[in-house]
């Protein structure tokens, strides 16, 4: 108990502080790697609360795949990011103020909250003991069976998404030398060779 | 204290969610900061669902964290994208230089 709760601290504390350290710092890139950091001890967490196999999702769809597309874009744009920040002390006390009314809001709702009694039985879907199925597993039976048509609204999504970054990002561009499959079929000997006959000590 | 509950991943969701406004609060000109900072909201939604899926021992929170990944993840490529073309036209990614449509 005792470990799980020093684990539970380590890795909550973590993500919060590399949390301040994505809005807080100075270079996007920066901002990015603490971001990976973040998502890191949130699936740490995930894995304290025995959600395993979406802690296994998180890291290799938001680390894997959306902060690396973070970085490359960073990267990618040349932009002076120095500019970018003014401002920011500007604009710290009224965000300070929004977020500390937010945070103080939140942490009163969540004190004085309590599960109705009828909450129990009221389950959708109860979670299997973990000693019988994994995680996974039963993430599965109930995904691709009572959830199925929402399974495939997501993918629909992710294809829209694909369709629209390729779609928005993809341009044509003057001096790029394509090869023409049926040019290249249509061409005659005689477009392209010339035979000359060369008088002697004429030259051509 | 040393019994971790609800309350303490709740209290974690809710402080990611705030750093994750104070982002687009103080990031106010760097778009890529800001999607960042969503990026961040929609992390703590995620440990909320969770946390209350594993509070109430219902899988559905999951499932629903799921696709919460989901619609997150084609946000971002969607995001990203419209700011790369925003960027090759405008030379700039400043929100302020956002406005030709003047609304």
């Amino acid at each position: 108990m005792i470990v799980q709760a020093l684990a539970f601290y380590v890795f909550a504390a973590i993500a919060i502080a590399s949390g301040v350290m994505v809005i807080a710092q100075r270079n996007p890139v920066h901002s990015v790697l603490f971001l990976i950091l973040t998502f890191f001890n949130a699936a740490a967490l995930f894995l304290l609360m025995g959600a395993e196999f979406l802690a296994m999702i998180l890291i290799v769809v938001y680390v894997g795949a959306v902060a690396v597309l973070f970085l490359f874009v960073v990267m990618m744009l040349d932009i002076n990011f120095a500019e970018l920040r003014q401002g920011f002390l500007q604009y710290l006390p009224i965000g300070a103020l929004v977020g500390l009314i937010l945070l103080v809001e939140l942490l009163a709702v969540f004190g004085a909250w309590v599960v109705a009694p009828e909450a129990g039985p009221a389950r959708l879907r109860p979670m299997p003991s973990p000693s019988d199925i994994t995680n996974t597993h039963a993430l599965g039976q109930i995904l691709y069976t009572d959830y199925v048509y929402l399974f495939q609204a997501s993918g629909l999504i992710l294809l829209v998404a694909m369709i629209g970054a390729i779609v928005l990002t993809l341009r044509q561009r003057d001096g790029v030398r394509r090869q023409s499959i049926s040019v290249q079929n249509a061409r005659r000997r005689a477009d392209a060779v010339e035979v000359v006959k060369v008088p002697t000590r004429g030259g051509v | 204290m040393l019994q971790i509950g609800l309350s303490h991943y709740l209290t974690v969701a809710a402080a990611l969610f705030t750093l994750g406004i104070l982002g687009i609060f103080l990031n106010r000109k760097n778009v890529i900061i800001i999607l960042m900072s969503i990026e961040l909201m929609l992390l703590a939604v995620n440990i909320n669902f969770v946390a209350f899926s594993a509070y109430l021992e219902d899988m559905t929170g999951q499932v629903f964290a799921m696709f919460v990944l989901t619609v997150a993840a084609a946000e971002a490529a969607i995001g990203l994208a419209i700011l790369v073309v925003y960027f090759r036209n405008r030379g700039s990614i400043a929100v302020e230089d956002i406005n030709l449509m003047k609304g």
